[in-house]
């Protein structure tokens, strides 16, 4: 492969709901509910605040680090499970917002939480093709869950956009290889104009993330010829604070190496914008030389596979732009009443 | 040019007139207006008539007509004017020009609106229009937050307190008190109007004029004819407007409204007066803080003294230079197009000594100030005693 | 407002493009056709402004139009920006005991209003406080 990340940028909102606040509301036990996901609190989304325009602040960012024009772009893909239309592409009003129209195309994918990294492959076969020069892809979401149902407790805003090219100098990092692994694995989904997604409860874990991630890491390590020892960080989709955890003690990782990109326990889950956040938080510290493995996770099912290798670019250009934990620190607790008006649960 | 005088006034009762229809108020305005000139009606040659949203409130446009008709005057010719809240006043500019020209002779100065048929909401939402639609109301601003705006601008460069601003609602008030025709009739206090709801920061109900339904008429001659009609003509002596930008960002300053300073130049140049020699004026104060920008605009006092001299009692029906005897806006209401002719007719009947309770004393020269939206539009009048 | 009407300002909402006068250089945001200050003499052109200011006034706004209902209570600012001109922004990520005149604020891609359940969203800027986020390179 020769193709690489020429700029990466990040957004999570402003807004954190504490897991006490939820189990307070729906009678549960808070230290269980921590214990048994991992997550503290999450981030919610602001009243004006939307897959939409998450996706620009994040394309932003990416933009400021890659030093590019962005009519440079020749493509962008914004990969989410909360599109704002169900017909009227997100991609397209991003593009306007950077300013990159109308010399590129653009489309919205759909794969639950892995249609961020969905966009990066086909980023990456159209740079490696020469299609295109450069290709923004983001993952982004503003996951909704239905009030009292478990999932309220991780269901989180958040997205990341990478900015793909020819790997060369400008590269912070160039991506090795990727790899996948999908099947028809029916653990979560949501229909057509519902609000909320249903899940199969605890089918979603061995026959649905852990089966693909697993797979996915496990054929990238095969096919690239590296063990675990071999990467100094590791990044997997973060439904919870515990399966990525899981995930990486099955593999071989150790906790030193899931460190730098889980964020779970203080965001929740981004969905689409999962592992993307927790690469780019790892690209927010990591050092020249170092290798990270990304592993996504979307229902339905599938996991995308990424090798990276972090170059000498990312020291000049890491400052470029805030950093994930320039937004993290800036965080504001809201109460379960607020959380609905601004997720708009409250009925008229 | 001639010099134009008023001869007769007539307004309606200000207020929540809901037995009152928009045709029956002009019909009630402009009869009462013919009573005090002594006038059957035939002697009218044009009407101007100010109305800044009867398509909005009523979805009725074509206004003049309608207007001309129904006061059984047709074919007199009817016009429109509008420049937002200060269509009076620009009507009775129209209705001057067209006598100082020679144009007409007996000319009706009418302003009217029907605010009160649609729900609060749908009222605010109209006022809205007022601002500028693509870089203001699109945001969410509706028009008390205009001047919320300003008024914080205020406080920051001269130090004006909510007191200060309170104090002109409660002045207001107190004033509309002794006007029967008002639609306010309840003393305030500083304390209950800094408790109303806050509408959009720092501005509390209290100081925000209301949604009000109401007509007044005023009758135009030129002065050499004036005695034909009353013993108590008063002059127009000066009038002046002038336009600034609707969009806030846009402006000079936010506190202080151009319009209002080039249209009182103009004003004050033509009657060949200054602001020192104003006994009593009606200027426009849809919040508290567009009457102590207005009298610092008018050049009764430095710019950023406004609420001090509100505080020290200058602009109290009984100090030296009574401001808005009437009740201004806020006291008396303020249904939009008529609220400039009501600011007239408050200062025909000071000049004329008719006043009764609200009386000033020896007042000679009188001063309007009517103003459109946030400031886009100002137009000013000076009277005299003649 | 109607579909062509925000469409065809959907650079200067998005994109912050304004006008400059090549012949006093002045900035307009939101954009002029003509130069107040040059008219006929004035030339005007695109001109792309950063996003970067300061807030010169402020309101909450706590009585507001249907639209804008759910959103309640909101704040309005007048925000200088840094090329000059003043423009009208909600503020967002923020409350009222957050901030004063002269706070630091840079405009933000956010959702502005929509059009009923079935009509469309509006996107424009905001104005969101600085607060000492780590401080990005100017863009050459």
């Amino acid at each position: 492969m020769e193709v690489g990340v020429v700029g990466y940028g990040a957004y999570v909102p402003r807004y954190r709901i504490r897991v006490e606040e939820i189990a307070r509301v729906w009678g549960a036990d808070p230290e269980q509910v921590k214990r048994g996901f991992g997550v503290e609190e999450k981030a919610v989304p602001g009243p004006d605040e939307d897959t939409v325009t998450i996706s620009v602040e994040a394309a932003r960012n990416a933009l400021k680090r890659a030093q590019l024009p962005p009519s440079s772009l020749g493509a962008i893909y914004v990969g989410s499970e909360s599109h704002p239309y169900a017909v009227k592409p997100t991609a397209t009003i991003v593009a306007e917002a950077l300013g990159a129209t109308p010399e590129l195309t653009a489309a919205d994918l759909e794969f639950a939480c892995k249609a961020g990294t969905a966009g990066v492959q086909v980023c990456m076969g159209m740079v490696e093709a020469g299609m295109i020069k450069y290709g923004m892809a983001i993952g982004a979401d503003t996951a909704q869950s239905s009030p009292g149902d478990p999932l309220e407790y991780a269901a989180a805003a958040g997205g990341a956009a990478l900015l793909i090219g020819k790997a060369d100098g400008e590269s912070v990092a160039v991506i090795e290889a990727t790899y996948s692994y999908t099947t028809d694995t029916p653990d979560f989904w949501r229909r057509d104009m519902r609000p909320y997604p249903r899940h199969g409860g605890r089918f979603t874990g061995k026959p649905g993330y852990f089966r693909h991630t697993l797979a996915a890491a496990q054929g990238l390590m095969r096919k690239l010829g590296l063990t675990p020892r071999d990467f100094d960080h590791v990044v997997f989709h973060q439904p919870n604070g515990r399966f990525p955890v899981e995930a990486a003690k099955e593999l071989g990782f150790s906790l030193s190496q899931l460190k730098a990109g889980l964020l779970a326990p203080q965001v929740g889950n981004a969905y689409s914008g999962s592992t993307l956040l927790g690469l780019a938080s790892i690209l927010d510290r990591a050092k020249e030389g170092e290798r990270i493995l990304a592993v996504s996770y979307g229902s339905g099912a599938g996991s995308d596979a990424f090798s990276l290798v972090v170059k000498e670019a990312i020291e000049r250009k890491r400052e470029l732009a805030p950093k994930l934990s320039d937004y993290l620190q800036d965080k504001v607790y809201i109460d379960y009443a607020t959380y609905c008006k601004f997720t708009r649960k409250l009925v008229r | 040019m001639r010099r134009v005088a008023v001869v007769g006034v007539g307004q309606t009762k200000f207020g929540e007139l809901w037995d009152t229809s928009f045709r029956q108020m002009i019909i009630e305005a402009g009869t009462r207006a013919l009573e005090d000139a002594g006038m059957s009606g035939k002697e009218i040659d044009a009407i101007y008539v100010g109305n800044m949203s009867a398509g909005q409130f009523i979805r009725q446009e074509h206004i003049a007509p309608l207007i001309a008709d129904h006061s059984g005057l047709a074919p007199v010719p009817c016009t429109r004017v509008e420049a937002a809240c200060a269509s009076g006043a620009l009507a009775l500019r129209e209705a001057m020009v067209a006598v100082a020209s020679g144009m007409h002779d007996v000319v009706v100065a009418a302003g009217i609106e029907k605010m009160t048929d649609v729900i609060a909401e749908t009222g605010q939402e109209v006022l809205a229009t007022v601002a500028d639609q693509e870089w203001e109301a699109f945001m969410g601003a509706t028009f008390h937050s205009l001047f919320a705006l300003m008024a914080r601008r205020h406080m920051y460069e001269f130090g004006t307190t909510e007191e200060q601003m309170a104090l002109v609602a409660v002045k207001n008030h107190h004033n509309a008190c002794l006007n029967a025709y008002a639609q306010h009739h309840v003393e305030l206090t500083v304390e209950k109007v800094l408790q109303s709801p806050v509408v959009s920061s720092p501005l509390k109900m209290l100081e925000c004029a209301s949604l009000t339904d109401g007509a007044a008429c005023l009758i135009l001659v030129p002065l050499e004819e004036a005695r034909k009609y009353t013993d108590t003509p008063v002059e127009i002596a000066g009038s002046g407007q002038a336009s600034d930008t609707i969009t806030l960002g846009d402006r000079e300053s936010l506190v202080s409204l151009r319009a209002t300073r080039e249209a009182a130049r103009m004003a004050y140049r033509m009657a060949g007066l200054e602001p020192r020699q104003v006994n009593v004026a009606e200027v426009h104060d849809a919040t508290t803080i567009s009457e102590i920008m207005a009298v610092e605009d008018l050049g009764f006092c430095k710019k950023g003294e406004g609420g001090k001299i509100t505080e020290e009692g200058i602009t109290a029906i009984d100090g030296p230079l009574p401001v808005n005897p009437s009740g201004g806006l806020e006291g008396r209401g303020h249904p939009i197009g008529a609220t400039g002719i009501a600011q007239a007719l408050e200062i025909v009947l000071q000049l004329r000594g008719e006043a009764g309770k609200r009386q000033v004393k020896k007042a000679e020269v009188g001063l309007t100030h009517n103003v459109g939206g946030s400031g886009g539009t100002a137009v000013v009048h000076l009277f005299r005693r003649v | 407002m109607h579909v062509p009407r925000f469409w065809r300002e959907i650079p200067n909402r998005y994109g912050l493009v304004g006008t400059r006068c090549g012949h006093c250089n002045r900035v307009f945001f939101p954009p002029r056709a003509i130069c107040p200050h040059c008219r006929r003499v004035g030339h005007l052109e695109p001109y792309r402004l950063s996003g970067r200011g300061k807030i010169y006034s402020f309101t909450t706004v706590y009585s507001g139009p249907a639209d804008f209902k759910d959103q309640l209570p909101y704040m309005l600012a007048i925000v200088e920006l840094e090329e000059g001109p003043r423009v009208m922004a909600q503020l967002t990520d923020c409350r009222e005991e957050e901030v004063k005149i002269g706070e630091e604020v840079e405009l933000v891609f956010r959702r502005i209003r929509e059009e009923g359940e079935e009509g469309i969203i509006y996107y424009g800027f905001k104005a969101r406080p600085v607060r000492g986020r780590s401080q990005e390179a100017r863009p050459s």
